[in-house]
């Protein structure tokens, strides 16, 4: 009796691996092409970055916010990373002549960049109260233009050791592929083992309850969009890296509408308080099937664009069902 | 026909899922004159005037109305025959002007689809020249103050032309020459053979304006009387008129040192005066009417509102507390009166509802064994009836949730633990097991602080009790003094208390 019900809780709650493993099977019959070593290293290498920006902006959304800022942080972060790790024989050096930072210098001045721009808008949502929406609009039209003012053009011809983390293998697995998965560990741990998981689960669950069980709720807040921020920019850090440039106004754009889709098919709940991070994976490894397996099927550009926001709608059609039925 | 009442509610019975609100209550209100319901908290005075309107339609009874049996289902429906009520809580549009929050949904229109402002405005004008208001029907409705929205309201109630006009506490937030326009108004609509049912906590205006008074308590219609043959005293003997029965097991136990002194504590306007001291193995009742700021004081010690005035001190220290964090770290807890708005995480479990304000305790990474044990240890204590700690606490009846609730802070060790309407809208059973409870943790040595509504409950569990009324304190009762009149005398009284020694 006990078992059945657990299976089923099982089932409910893990529903949308159901709906990964049917696609997966759908394309590779297709395409078995689909399912070569080759490929999958194709597609996971291709979502890390907007994966680690769903891990950031599923902690907002969990927290009854929002964070749009996520693509222009990327785009501003690999730009001035770019620009550090320029080699010192880079034609139209951004930075003049000189010689390229330390790789591991350049990545924490791409996080310090994070946390500043995430601390900005955290103290500006924790405090004035303006909807998160606003704030981190604002924060994306801020950053965008900054990046566009800091580097005109796109700077490319970086260093071999600033690369390694966006192009470098071990073994046969990508280095980009292995942060991802580390980060996705590292969320898991800290939303499910650590105070401040639950901080923001009561948060977006109730944010007078918890404040009231004794909960900063301002500073958790803030620490959310930091964090948040904070992915955004080694997004920022693995793209300059994969690509080997950076250029300020493409970079990253939309990617934030990508992470949020994810995390929303992975059943991270926007009234709050719901989110797991094992479902926010399997959002990011939806998405993308979506776009690897459709390219592989042919369909064009358009057509994918439709079936995505097709899968966006009924996945936060369904959840809402679900979450319905539990009340 | 001149009929000698405009309104007859006879046998009115009013049940909720596991109440019984109305019990066959009954209201004869003779036109033009002002009829005073009156009460304690929860008496049925507000339920009562639901039915009339049609926000809760009654369960039985009947409703004659100008001579005819009405059924109103909606408040519109009421509106459009002449019964208009003036609710405590006004719920205008803030954004638009108050001409037209005043026709709202029956705008008049021009060709028949353009709302004809110039006429809307015209007739705004007349209708608060004939009331005598000074209002401008041009100004944002959230610019008004409380009283001038009020006026809208009873200028609205009069362009219906209606023929009785509800009117619930309508001077709780009114200062003193606001009540005297409202008066005045409330004299022009009788002359205009309005009648006013007015529901009100206020011994002395309800003396000055009304012609009748009903008196229920616990959903029962008690008396209705002419205002003259009756006096303040007589009164609270109809409203009270009950004994406290022996649900509350009171257990006498030491009382040791002050652990809590408050001294002329003041909080913004809800709280203006509030002196008191709470020892160790107390229970200090917090009684008063809605209104009285008891719930506030509380938010004040615990952080949640801010200190406008008088100094806090626990154990000899004084306390600078800004927030939950700090009062839960200087051992203080609140289990708040308003459950699902500010108490539970309906999403989350048994388990995390319980740990969340202990989380400091479980370290990195939080040990699930121990988080695990402290719940199942408090379920047990608790008698708290889950299918297993894992269960959304939405799931649980009210009575459990609250246990859960009881069960966070008691996790915290408090030293002081504030209870504000803890056995409200929970079944029986629990609730006795929560007094038996809070009696249980006094025992222990633990002060403790009950606010409620429920004056059998406060006098049945309480030491003392501190009565308040509109944010002060008027009364403080020792046990042996403790009856029902004398704590509704201090609810409903203006005078602040004065210690015996007279310090203040």
């Amino acid at each position: 009796m006990k078992k059945s019900f657990d299976l089923k809780k099982f089932l409910s709650q893990n529903s949308i691996w159901l709906v990964l493993i049917v696609m997966v099977a759908g394309v590779s019959i297709a395409r078995p092409m689909f399912l070569s070593a080759n490929n999958i290293e194709t597609l996971m290498t291709a979502e890390s970055v907007k994966g680690v920006l769903a891990f950031g902006v599923m902690w907002a959304i969990l927290s009854k916010g929002i964070d749009l800022s996520p693509g222009s942080v990327v785009a501003l972060v690999s730009v001035v990373c770019a620009s550090l790790a320029q080699d010192s024989d880079a034609v139209n050096r951004l930075l003049g002549e000189g010689e390229p930072m330390a790789a591991g210098l350049i990545v924490l001045i791409g996080i310090g960049i994070g946390i500043i721009v995430g601390f900005t808008q955290g103290a500006i949502i924790a405090y004035t109260k303006i909807p998160a929406f606003i704030a981190t609009l604002g924060g994306q039209l801020i950053c965008r233009a900054l990046s566009k003012m800091y580097s005109t053009q796109p700077v490319s011809k970086l260093t071999d050791s600033f690369r390694f983390f966006g192009k470098g293998k071990v073994g046969p697995i990508p280095v980009i592929v292995i942060v991802f998965l580390c980060l996705f560990a590292i969320n898991a741990f800290l939303m499910t083992k650590t105070r401040f998981g639950k901080n923001i689960f009561a948060i977006g669950g109730n944010e007078q309850a918890a404040r009231v069980a004794g909960i900063n709720v301002e500073k958790n807040l803030i620490m959310v969009y930091v964090w948040c921020a904070t992915m955004a920019a080694i997004g920022g850090i693995l793209l300059a890296g994969r690509t080997g440039s950076a250029d300020p106004s493409t970079y990253g754009l939309n990617y934030e509408l990508d992470g949020i889709a994810a995390a929303t098919v992975g059943g991270t709940s926007h009234s709050g308080g719901i989110c797991r991070v094992s479902g926010v994976f399997c959002g990011i490894l939806i998405m993308g099937v979506i776009n690897n397996g459709l390219v592989m099927l042919s369909v064009d550009d358009n057509m994918t664009n439709v079936i995505k926001g097709i899968i966006i709608i009924a996945a936060v059609a369904f959840d809402m069902r679900k979450n319905a039925k539990r009340a | 026909m001149s009929q000698e009442y405009i309104l007859e509610m006879t046998d009115i019975v009013k049940t909720f899922p596991g109440v019984q609100a109305l019990k066959g209550v009954q209201l004869k209100v003779r036109p033009g004159t002002v009829h005073t319901l009156m009460g304690e908290n929860g008496a049925g005075k507000s339920t009562l005037m639901k039915c009339l309107i049609g926000i809760h339609p009654p369960t039985s009874g009947k409703i004659v109305f100008d001579g005819k049996e009405v059924q109103f289902k909606t408040t519109k429906e009421a509106l459009e025959s002449g019964i208009s009520m003036i609710h405590q809580e006004l719920s205008p549009v803030p954004e638009r002007s108050v001409a037209e929050n005043l026709w709202l949904g029956r705008a008049p229109l021009k060709y028949g689809v353009v709302v004809d402002h110039k006429k809307m405005r015209e007739d705004s004008i007349a209708l608060f020249e004939k009331l005598g208001l000074d209002v401008d029907p041009d100004a944002k409705m959230g610019d008004l103050t409380v009283a001038k929205m009020q006026m809208v309201e009873i200028a609205k109630a009069v362009s219906y032309n209606s023929k009785i006009v509800v009117m619930d506490e309508p001077t709780s937030s009114l200062t003193e020459s606001e009540v005297e326009h409202l008066f005045r108004i409330i004299a022009e609509l009788k002359a205009k053979n309005v009648a006013i049912i007015y529901i009100s906590h206020k011994m002395d205006e309800i003396f000055r304006i009304s012609d009748d008074i009903s008196v229920f308590r616990d959903g029962e219609f008690i008396a209705t009387d002419r205002a003259e043959n009756l006096n303040v005293d007589k009164l609270i003997q109809l409203m009270v008129g009950r004994e406290v029965t022996a649900m509350f097991p009171k257990v006498d136990c030491p009382i040791g040192d002050t652990i809590l002194k408050v001294e002329h504590l003041a909080a913004g306007r809800a709280v203006k005066d509030v002196s008191f001291e709470l020892h160790r193995g107390e229970i200090l009742g917090f009684a008063g009417l809605v209104g009285a700021g008891r719930t506030e004081t509380a938010e004040a010690i615990f952080g949640m509102r801010r200190i406008t005035g008088g100094k806090i001190y626990k154990d000899g220290v004084e306390l600078h507390i800004k927030s939950p964090e700090e009062a839960i770290a200087n051992k203080i807890g609140l289990l708040t009166e308003d459950r699902r708005g500010n108490g539970i995480f309906g999403l989350l479990s048994i388990k995390d509802n319980t740990c969340m304000a202990n989380m400091k305790a479980y370290g990195l990474p939080l040990s699930e064994k121990r988080m695990r044990e402290d719940t199942e240890e408090y379920i047990k204590k608790l008698n708290t009836k889950t299918p297993s700690i894992e269960t959304p606490i939405k799931n649980l009846s009210g009575g459990n949730q609250q246990k859960v609730l009881v069960g966070r802070w008691l996790l915290t060790n408090p030293d002081i633990l504030i209870v504000d309407e803890p056995t409200r809208g929970i079944d029986v059973g629990a609730k006795s097991e929560i007094h038996a409870l809070i009696t249980k943790l006094a025992g222990e040595g633990k002060a403790i602080i009950l606010i409620s509504s429920e004056l059998p409950e406060v006098m049945g569990m309480s030491d003392r009790i501190v009565v308040m009324h509109e944010g002060t304190m008027t009364g403080l009762v020792e046990r042996k003094d403790f009856s029902s009149e004398l704590i509704l005398k201090y609810a409903t009284s203006e005078e602040p208390y004065q210690p015996a020694g007279g310090n203040a």
